[in-house]
């Protein structure tokens, strides 16, 4: 169990990858359980930075995916090399999507990512840039840690 | 509902056992788009599905669903077996399709793991 | 025999597209992989399922759906209902999970055939 105040790092993403798809966000949710985060907040976290994960993976080039947890709080930073977000009221309705058919084939595509991760989070902030980029960053509030292991 | 008794109820078959003597089931989530899994699954959700991908795993893994049917007798990729293997996910595979396997188990009892 | 429409009232199913709702209903499939439905699902069949996209409307066609169900209070996208009142095929929505629509219809559509024995 951690006994540092804080903790960071990062993992780098790859867009097409589908056959790693998902190991960012589990790693990730091994570090948050290891340095003692509550399961409910690490249950949310781990939706939340899959969908982003699968975000890049679908959509975009590349991309990195940075966690910093504090006493306070948890922040997941995903930014990525890729087309940016041209419509983001209509990308935060469920349902939405703009992946293509083959996608959908391997159970993503559903539209859900944007309005997961605001269900899933406290709150968020996102910015993008037609044929840039996007940039999203997620809260998390920590309440105590978990006494034991 | 012990998972042994779902797994009779629908003839299934374990491929990953998930390191547990036995699972208690608390409902039961129907989805094949995983980010429907992410949005409605519940912790302690049997996940049924007939997506046969290893991300499968990993959407369960991530939102602490413990065991994963994959319905209409699909033989589970070795991606799916070994990530499942590697996560402790129960993996059990059933050839029935996915409305008898829905209906079985909600005659029997288990409740949908979508809130209302 | 079972019709959508009988589905429809028993279950308190919004019709959002009506096509013919006094197609008999042969069973059910549920699916959101088109390439399972395409492969594995029969005439007739409701076909439930948290897709809400024009596509499904091809397929449902294609394999003589009796009806579309989409679950969880769903919306079909406009592209799809425009797709489902061009080619007359029904698109109901339901409140209910994908898990819980399929056991509603599972016990109805097994009363409904009382000489057919159900899986054991």
């Amino acid at each position: 169990m951690s006994e540092s105040g804080s903790m960071e790092g990062s993992f780098h993403l790859m867009g097409g990858d589908f056959t790693n798809a998902g190991s960012a966000s589990s790693e990730l949710k091994a570090k948050l359980v290891n340095f003692g985060v509550a399961q409910s907040i690490v249950r949310r976290a781990a939706i939340a930075a899959f969908e982003a994960e699968m975000n890049v993976i679908i959509h975009a080039v590349a991309g990195t995916m940075h966690y910093l947890i504090t006493a306070e709080a948890l922040t997941i930073t995903v930014t990525d090399m890729g087309p940016g977000i041209k419509d983001i009221k209509q990308a935060m309705k469920e349902g939405f999507s703009t992946a293509p058919d083959w996608v959908r084939e391997m159970g993503w595509g559903a539209g859900m990512g944007l309005p997961n991760i605001s269900k899933h989070s406290d709150f968020f902030k996102l910015d993008t840039v037609i044929g840039e980029g996007t940039t999203l960053e997620i809260f998390f509030r920590l309440k105590e840690r978990n006494a034991d292991s | 509902m012990q998972l042994s008794k779902i797994i009779k109820l629908v003839k299934g078959s374990v491929v990953i056992d998930g390191g547990v003597e036995d699972v208690d089931i608390t409902s039961v989530c129907s989805a094949d788009l995983l980010s429907n899994v992410l949005r409605y699954g519940k912790r302690g959700a049997l996940l049924v599905t007939c997506l046969n991908q290893p991300q499968v795993i990993r959407s369960a893994e991530l939102s602490d669903i413990p065991a994963v049917l994959l319905a209409l007798g699909g033989t589970p990729e070795k991606d799916m077996i070994a990530l499942a293997r590697e996560k402790n996910v129960v993996l059990i595979t059933t050839f029935l399709p996915m409305y008898t396997t829905c209906g079985i188990l909600y005659s029997a009892g288990l409740k949908s793991c979508v809130e209302e | 025999m079972l019709t959508v429409s009988d589905v429809a009232e028993k279950l308190g199913l919004k019709v959002v597209v009506q096509g013919d709702l006094s197609e008999i209903v042969s069973g059910c499939y549920v699916s959101d992989l088109l390439s399972d439905v395409m492969a594995h699902s029969k005439e007739r069949e409701l076909w439930i399922t948290l897709q809400t996209h024009p596509n499904i409307v091809a397929v449902a066609v294609i394999k003589g759906i009796a009806a579309l169900i989409l679950t969880n209070g769903r919306n079909p996208e406009p592209a799809t209902i425009i797709k489902a009142e061009t080619e007359k095929m029904t698109i109901m929505i339901s409140p209910h999970s994908t898990f819980e629509l399929a056991g509603l219809l599972y016990s109805m559509i097994k009363e409904s055939r009382p000489s057919q024995a159900g899986p054991s």
